[in-house]
């Protein structure tokens, strides 16, 4: 079970009016401006569940993936994921999550997929029957055959995806976290991607943590949708919550964030 | 003249961002400049007669060369450059209404010299209050130190004007990689980075005064301390300006070809 | 004991994965390779040139200092192909990379060093290898066994100086990206500077390198051992002392480690 209990979080960055003078002025002296990119997060997230989570860019999405994989420590509040508290215990923590991210690669460039497969068996230390029969199944259904033996800068995004995917998961985590999995992929691909997550979640019973800008994402797969902006949880509820207003998706969503203004 | 006008502007705002680096950029070269004066500081107590020039136009040298790193240091070159050539986004700057090499001239010049505006200054005045001996001595004479602007000014033309030379061989080599690295190596080692052209034995040094490479910071560290005769400075103004015009024109040659060898292969 | 042989397994892995992708591209290796011959190559020139003219340093000799230049460059050399990750760490936190470490379960060290073996450096460690054999044949070193113990302190010394100052460096990138440039006088600095021993920069300087970053103590204190300036035997071990600058350096990471899981990015 995912708990996060009143979670906030900010960041400072620096700020510069436009102008040759006001360069000149930062120079000596720097304005910093506060984002508050969690504000009062409260949800809960059930074994097996598949959540969207959903929001304009710069929500705090981000933010929510990071801190509930580890990687980020907020400011105040608690976080439990199945009774671990991620930012303390990082390395028994991320034993137990796959991570995508979607824009980014996990996989090594210059070799053949299967190699960097190799090594993420020896960082999670994955028995040997274990990774095999993982491999096999992940294989067929993501239909990497052939993928596994050409370098990864010679696929496809698509067939990347499928890679990138199978590597999270070759340590059968309990929980799966998906960063805009499906961005930039053409239609076979995004399919096959949707497919194979919907299966995951039924046959192992994974839980599945999704963001994403694409609608129809969200249609085949969550069962449940939060909305998240200006780091507030604005919505917790099912695609039949949001569908009242009409036919299509996008100008419903699109409707609702600036009826919220986000 | 306009456009690189306002082009200069925005480089020297994007280097006023960067504050630290700037703070950091001067810290380092008044570092280096200081080892390599113990240096010679090291050398000159063990044969005073060696000394090819004067102790203190030997530190003038090593400060002014710190100083004006951005001028002539032929490393400082533009990952962006090399990359939009290897990986082929150049086309797209081909599609533009300008002239690749003068582009890329310009923007090389205004970085670096917005870069040396920003870091000459705090070293110069630091190693001006440095005490004797190991401090900055002013120019020989009012003359010299005019000559000293112009053949610097000279000398970061002739820099860049290689510069570009190694974007352009980039189209024509496998390993852009390999390319520069044995450039910036022959480059450095000529050009008297590595040691001041003096320090070499002297007919090496005759060889190497009339080479391309000792035009872009040989001649003007030199001028400023008066170490180089009347003939002697005439003779390096003209090699500057002859090696400027050859290496300008073989650039712009080698641009012309690879311009249209990616038209006829797509890149 | 188990847990150690399992990470030192898992390097070895990661070190494998580096050299088959550095094969892809075999010719753009040797090219590279060969390139960082020459670049220390012209400050070796720069070195007999200096030479031809000044018949010593501070009193050292020419095959001498060719000694001191090449183990300094040996060690060099090795941080920078084993530590290369911490090294070129700011491209790391600049496309977000290191996210992707902290959701394994591994050290984040380990995995830092894993992801870049940077073989390419075995050009520079010939040159160095050419240059200390050739010292060894000009100078009158009397070769014991204490001494060449003392040569190989040196390398093991001198790689950890310089790895330290690589995580500082690392550790550094996690609070601001720019402004890192003055690293390079301790880490180039060292390199380009350290050719000659570090006696002839004067007393303050070897001050500062002996107990704030204690280069002397793998490269100045040892060479006088060597070179049979020095007899006693702590010369032989300082070397090792020099180890504990990784200490500190570790410190700093885990600081900057728990800062960017706090500010993110």
């Amino acid at each position: 079970m995912i708990a996060m209990e009143h979670v906030c979080k900010s960041y400072r960055i620096a700020k510069r009016n436009a102008g040759f003078g006001e360069a000149c002025k930062s120079f000596f002296h720097r304005k910093y401006e506060v984002i508050q990119a969690l504000d009062d997060v409260s949800f809960t997230i059930g074994d097996g569940e598949m959540v969207g989570y959903i929001g304009p860019n710069g929500a705090g999405k981000s933010s929510t993936i990071k801190i509930l994989s580890g990687i980020l420590t907020p400011d105040s509040g608690d976080v439990f994921v199945d009774g671990r508290i991620p930012y303390k215990n990082r390395i028994r923590h991320v034993r137990e999550i796959g991570v995508v991210f979607g824009q980014r690669s996990q996989l090594w460039w210059d070799v053949p997929v299967i190699d960097s497969f190799e090594l993420l068996k020896d960082i999670y230390s994955i028995p040997q029957f274990e990774y095999k029969e993982s491999l096999e199944e992940l294989t067929e259904l993501l239909n990497l055959g052939e993928l596994l033996r050409s370098p990864a800068r010679q696929l496809s995004l698509g067939q990347r995806m499928r890679c990138e995917i199978a590597a999270s998961l070759l340590h059968r985590p309990r929980i799966l976290f998906l960063d805009e999995p499906t961005i930039g992929l053409d239609a076979v691909s995004k399919l096959a991607v949707r497919e194979f997550i919907l299966r995951q979640n039924r046959i192992h019973k994974t839980t599945v943590i999704l963001t994403t800008h694409d609608m129809q994402d969200i249609e085949a797969l969550a069962s449940r949708i939060l909305l998240i902006g200006k780091g507030k949880i604005l919505m917790d509820g099912t695609l039949e919550d949001i569908r009242k207003g009409g036919d299509n998706i996008d100008e419903t969503v699109a409707e609702l964030y600036r009826s919220l203004d986000i | 003249m306009k456009k690189y006008f306002s082009f200069f502007r925005l480089r020297f705002a994007m280097g006023l961002q960067y504050r630290a680096a700037a703070l950091a950029g001067i810290v380092t070269q008044f570092a280096w400049g200081f080892m390599e004066i113990m240096v010679f500081h090291g050398f000159y107590r063990a044969d005073a007669s060696a000394f090819p020039m004067s102790f203190s136009a030997t530190v003038s040298y090593v400060w002014l060369q710190q100083a004006f790193l951005a001028l002539s240091a032929v490393w400082m070159l533009e990952n962006e450059i090399f990359d939009s050539i290897v990986d082929g986004n150049i086309a797209y700057e081909l599609c533009r209404p300008i002239n690749i090499y003068n582009m890329w001239y310009s923007r090389n010049t205004a970085n670096r010299l917005s870069r040396a505006v920003l870091r000459c200054f705090p070293v110069l005045l630091v190693a001006a209050l440095v005490p004797a001996p190991y401090g900055m001595n002013g120019p020989a004479s009012a003359g010299h130190f005019v000559l000293f602007l112009i053949t610097l000014l000279l000398g970061l033309a002739v820099t860049v004007s290689f510069n570009m030379l190694i974007y352009m061989l980039t189209f024509f080599t496998i390993s852009p990689q390999g390319l520069r690295i044995f450039f910036m190596s022959t480059m450095e080692f000529f050009s008297g980075a590595v040691i001041p052209l003096p320090f070499f034995p002297d007919k090496l040094r005759q060889v190497m005064e009339l080479l391309p490479f000792a035009s872009m910071q040989n001649v003007a560290l030199r001028v400023y301390s008066g170490s180089m005769n009347g003939g002697e400075m005439r003779r390096a103004v003209f090699l500057q300006v002859f090696w400027l015009i050859v290496v300008t024109g073989a650039g712009k040659l080698l641009c012309r070809v690879a311009e249209k060898r990616i038209t006829v292969q797509g890149g | 004991m188990e847990k150690m042989w399992k990470a030192v397994g898992l390097y070895m892995r990661y070190v494998s994965i580096n050299v088959r992708c550095v094969m892809q591209y075999k010719t753009s290796f040797v090219l590279t390779v060969v390139g960082q011959f020459l670049v220390s190559f012209t400050v070796f020139l720069g070195i007999f040139f200096m030479f031809q003219r000044f018949p010593q340093v501070e009193g050292f000799t020419y095959s001498e200092v060719l000694l001191c230049f090449s183990v300094m460059l040996l060690e060099f050399s090795l941080a920078e192909m084993f530590a290369r990750g911490f090294d070129a760490f700011s491209g790391m936190v600049r496309k977000g990379e290191f996210d992707r470490i902290l959701v394994r379960p591994r050290n984040e060290i380990l995995q830092v060093l894993g992801s870049k073996f940077e073989l390419t450096r075995i050009g520079r460690m010939a040159q160095a290898v050419v240059m200390f054999v050739y010292g060894i044949a000009e100078s009158e070193v009397r070769w014991s066994f204490s001494k060449v113990l003392t040569v190989l302190f040196m390398l093991i010394g001198g790689t950890a100086v310089f790895t330290g100052l690589f995580m500082i460096y690392a550790a550094l990138c996690f609070f601001t990206l720019d402004g890192l440039e003055f690293m390079n006088v301790f880490t180039d600095g060292a390199r380009e500077y350290g050719k000659y021993p570090i006696g002839i920069y004067g007393k303050k300087m070897l001050l500062f390198t002996t107990f704030i970053i204690p280069y002397a103590l793998v490269q100045y204190y040892p060479l006088l051992y060597v070179l049979g300036r020095r007899t006693e035997r702590i010369f032989m071990f300082l070397p090792l002392l020099a180890c504990w600058f990784l200490l500190p350096a570790g410190i700093l990471w885990k600081f900057g480690v728990r800062h960017y899981k706090s500010s993110g990015s």
